[in-house]
């Protein structure tokens, strides 16, 4: 429009953000910096009720000009943010949590802390209870930030070994890490949410001090609280703790059960299968069968040579057995109308073939089971891999001939 | 009040506070960067000083009020100014503005208050007045905000920003100098004459109307966008004595730009207000006689110059050149107010439409036509619309972007700060200190920035060159290769015109003439328009009203045929 009464104050700050948007977006830095000048006054008149304010607006885009413009500096972000914390009551502790992030990022550990310290000890009225959520995510910073000090006091403490008088201080140091730590850490783990980071710090630590009981009950609440998202890495966690601490395979294969139900195509399931193939317990093979076909229903996994030798070796062994052949029928059921596209086809035989030989011997063998000795698949493999004179493939040959009435049994 | 440190300099302890609110040495002046953040707690600042007496009310009211006429004067003034150093005649000051000027004041003195006008009042200033709180003399002269509820800042500034109009009724003039004058206010007829910034530019054209000067009103209007007639922040040159106080500010400082409409129709009622007799005739040789100001825009249009005959003849067939069509009388309610810009464009729209329909399809064929006779050609070359259109289209878009980006880079805070209440001085004090140190910081990150040009004043904003040799410029294109010759005239070859609307709206009742709607009309005929209100810088629908109001004066003939023929 050339109207230029329609543009007054508010609307001509809005097509000023317009410029600063767009120059962002297209990384001009320069330019971006340019119209940000122009918009700053805005502020004076920064009474309005919408949701993003004139000075959240300035506080969000100062900093990401900051931040990437090739004249910047810590300084300069330093600067800019300490008036940006005066401007909002309401906002000033989340300005100070981004403000330590910017730090971390540049490296600046102490600058860092100090600020996540000095943000601490803020108080102001009501707001301290309203924000009460920032002050808890600063000091569970704190306490990872106390948590990096101790580890590298314990990093010194591991090297020196044998001086033992040094050591005292650095020792007392560490220690003293480890209270602020694990006070604030426990704090925030408490809390419902994704704190992976934090948990894993936290049990290191306990870990280290022979605290297992509590690193235990720690990553069962992480694992197992109803109020806790689903976290799968909470369940890693666990599983990895008590691999770790020689647990029973009863308990771990129940961990690993749920890691199962909340991602199958996790990449503990081979381990997992592994784990249950070898177990004397009939009802756990049968869940290692389901585990590893469940594996290879996705596509991330298609060219994993270990999913498929885990597959292929259970099948043969589950063939030669002639036991349970039910199983593969079960498993199979849901699968042969997809699987022979998904997996099996011509052109994947080749590929596989081409890229990788253990991939495709693997894939050869299962095809072979699943779809008979005529399928597309496990024809061109061993085919090629006989005309190559790989032994394997001549072996794998046989042994298809052998049990192709296998496959006919399944399929009907 | 509380800073008892010794001075750095003269190591006395001897405290005073600058209009920025920092402490200085009364002893050596030396200033500290320190910013008074002590809120005055002192003044009672929500609730009215019941204490202040009637009298001194009364005398603070008219004070108050002599205040806000000697800035609008000012502004007056200084706006007068530039329209002399852009050429305007300088009677304009002296003689024409200022008469119309002590002319109002003189209607509406006496409007004003009770006592009849002449009697000299003393202007107490709160400086002055004994029965403030606080008796500091220093700390007044800041703090001049008194007796009012200021009320909440936010609702000042979101009802400054969001008004476009400061209209009188909706200004709550109980906060300003007059306490009772909102009462007072509902019971004056003359209210709506009460002065405003939108007004100040109603007087100038008013001025310049009376003088039949070489400038239209979307002329002054664009003049005022561009900076070289002041509007915006004009206050910051008022000598100190005119210090503003809280809500007074208002008034003066406005953010937002006068709409055209708004201008015009003030400068009419004004006119009327005045009881001024008829303006001087506009005559076929005045600037503001469409025959003229087609000429103008034709040649900022680049359009050829043979148009003009075509302009002309529309102009006589509707007699809109006729002087007592043209002159304005005020408080003549029959006549139509003339827009001389608006009209002078659209006359050239009806015009382009005569000849090329503009019905987003004949008008390329004739184009395509004249192309094909131009090959033949050997005279100057034939006016191709295609041609035109690409040329024009490319420049509209460039001075879009242009716009766009001088609107963006509007700053419209001045570096006076301006505090509504005493309470939220030092708060507006620092947030301004927090702008222009981020002005300061991002200004270095910007690189080598020139800063934003002011363009020069100038009466023709596109200009085309026949000296150019691309071929831009069409003045000199004939109109031949779309004319045809019958009984020895020239006529356009199109034998078609479409109305933009059959029946005109009564402009009262709806304030338009016809409805404008983007989607409703020819692609070519919004160009037509986007072209002219970028001229002009108003909206197309303006432009539309006038197109309305000359076709139908222009088949006045054929439309009353076909209403007989209806009614048989």
């Amino acid at each position: 429009s050339f109207c230029e009464s329609k543009f007054n104050f508010k609307k001509c700050k809005e097509l000023c953000l317009n410029f600063i948007q767009d120059a962002m977006l297209q990384k001009q830095w320069k330019r971006a910096a340019e119209f940000l000048t122009f918009y700053v006054e805005a502020l004076e008149k920064d009474f309005s009720r919408e949701p993003v304010g004139v000075s959240e607006i300035i506080w969000r885009i100062g900093s990401e000009i900051l931040r990437h413009h090739p004249n910047s500096s810590v300084k300069e972000f330093n600067a800019f943010i300490e008036p940006i914390k005066t401007l909002s009551v309401k906002r000033y502790l989340k300005v100070c949590l981004e403000h330590a992030f910017y730090l971390l990022h540049n490296g600046l550990i102490d600058e860092a802390y100090q600020n996540l310290s000095l943000a601490e000890s803020w108080r102001f009225g009501e707001q301290t209870i309203i924000q009460d959520k920032e002050v808890k995510l600063i000091q569970a910073y704190m306490g990872l930030l106390d948590y990096y000090k101790w580890s590298k006091q314990k990093n010194i403490l591991l090297e020196h070994g044998e001086e033992e008088f040094e050591d005292l201080s650095v020792e007392q140091e560490m220690h003293s890490y480890f209270r602020k730590a694990a006070v604030n850490l426990k704090e925030i783990i408490k809390m419902p949410g994704v704190w992976d980071q934090f948990v894993q710090c936290y049990v290191d630590m306990l870990e280290f001090y022979g605290d297992h009981n509590e690193a235990r009950q720690v990553l069962n609440e992480y694992a197992y609280n109803p109020e806790f998202p689903t976290n799968p890495n909470a369940h890693v966690y666990l599983y990895q703790f008590l691999k770790r601490h020689g647990e029973s395979k009863k308990s771990l294969i129940s961990v690993l059960k749920i890691l199962h139900d909340i991602v199958p195509s996790h990449e503990l399931m081979i381990d997992f299968n592994t784990m249950l193939q070898k177990s004397k317990k009939r009802k756990r093979r049968r869940l290692g069968l389901e585990v590893i076909f469940a594996v290879l229903d996705y596509a991330g996994c298609k060219e994993n040579v270990k999913a498929w030798s885990c597959l292929a070796r259970q099948v043969k062994q589950i063939v030669m057995s002639e036991k349970h052949l039910a199983w593969i029928k079960q498993e199979w059921n849901s699968r042969k109308d997809w699987w022979p596209a998904f997996h099996f086809s011509r052109y994947l035989a080749k590929k596989n073939w081409q890229e990788n030989e253990s991939l495709s011997y693997e894939k050869a063998l299962v095809a072979g089971i699943l779809l008979g000795r005529d399928c597309k698949y496990f024809k061109y493999v061993s085919h090629k891999g006989c005309k190559a004179q790989v032994k394997r493939f001549r072996i794998l040959k046989k042994f298809v001939n052998k049990h192709n009435p296998v496959y006919l049994r399944i399929s009907d | 009040r509380d800073f008892n440190e010794r001075c750095a300099q003269c190591s006395e302890v001897n405290w005073g506070l600058t209009d920025g609110g920092r402490f200085y040495c009364r002893s050596c002046h030396n200033v500290t960067e320190k910013i008074t953040d002590v809120p005055n707690t002192d003044f009672a600042s929500n609730t009215k000083i019941q204490t202040v007496s009637k009298s001194v009310r009364k005398q603070e009211k008219t004070g108050c009020e002599k205040k806000i006429c000697e800035g609008f004067q000012l502004v007056l003034r200084k706006q007068a100014e530039a329209l002399q150093a852009l050429g305007v005649c300088p009677q304009i000051k002296d003689e024409v503005l200022w008469n119309f000027w002590r002319c109002y004041l003189q209607k509406t003195k006496q409007a004003y208050c009770d006592r009849p006008a002449g009697e000299t009042v003393e202007p107490l200033s709160v400086c002055d007045s004994g029965t403030d709180v606080d008796s500091d003399p220093e700390r007044l002269s800041l703090y001049s905000s008194l007796s009012e509820s200021e009320g909440d800042l936010q609702t000042d500034c979101s009802f400054v920003s969001s008004t476009s109009k400061v209209s009188e009724s909706t200004l709550v003039h109980s906060r300003s100098g007059s306490v009772d004058g909102s009462l007072y206010l509902m019971k004056n007829p003359k209210e709506k004459m009460r002065m405003t910034m939108p007004m100040t530019l109603s007087f100038c054209y008013m001025a310049l109307l009376w003088m039949r000067e070489t400038m239209t009103l979307s002329e002054l209007l664009r003049f005022v966008f561009e900076g070289h007639i002041p509007y915006l922040n004009v206050f910051q040159h008022f000598p100190e004595k005119m210090k503003l106080r809280g809500p007074d500010i208002k008034i003066f400082c406005v953010e937002s730009w006068p709409s055209y409409e708004e201008v015009f129709n003030k400068m009419h009622e004004l006119a009327e207000f005045l009881d001024l007799p008829r303006f001087p005739d506009v005559t076929d040789s005045c600037f503001l006689h469409p025959d003229m100001l087609c000429m103008k825009y034709l040649m900022e249009a680049n359009l050829p110059d043979e148009m003009h005959n075509w302009t002309c003849r529309v102009v006589k067939k509707t007699c809109i050149g006729e002087v007592d069509f043209l002159t304005l009388v005020p408080g003549n309610k029959s006549t139509r107010k003339v827009k001389y810009d608006v009209l002078a464009a659209a006359v050239i729209v009806v015009v382009l439409k005569l000849l090329f329909l503009l019905d987003d399809n004949y008008e390329w064929l004739l184009s395509d036509f004249a192309q094909e006779r131009n090959k033949n050609n050997e005279d100057g070359p034939y006016f191709e619309l295609k041609k035109w259109y690409k040329v024009l289209k490319c420049t509209l878009d460039v001075e879009q972007k242009k716009l766009d980006e001088r609107r963006a880079k509007y700053l419209w805070r001045c570096e006076k700060p301006l505090f509504y209440s005493a309470k939220k001085k030092s708060k507006v004090l620092k947030r301004r200190q927090i702008v222009v140190n981020l002005q300061n910081q991002f200004g270095r990150l910007s690189g080598s920035v020139q800063p934003a040009e002011k363009p020069n004043p100038s009466s023709f904003q596109l200009r085309w060159s026949e000296e150019n040799t691309d071929g831009s410029c069409f003045h000199g294109h004939s109109l031949k290769g779309i004319l045809q010759e019958k009984c020895g005239l020239l006529t356009a070859m199109n034998p078609r015109y479409w109305l933009c609307t059959l029946k005109l709206c009564n402009e009262k009742l709806c304030g338009h003439l016809a409805h404008y709607g983007e989607a409703d009309f020819p692609h070519s005929y919004h160009f037509v328009l986007r072209l002219f209100s970028f001229l002009l810088r108003i909206e197309p629908s303006y432009i539309h009203d006038e197109v309305c109001m000359i076709e139908h004066k222009l088949f006045n003939k054929k439309l009353c045929k076909k209403k007989k023929k209806k009614r048989k």
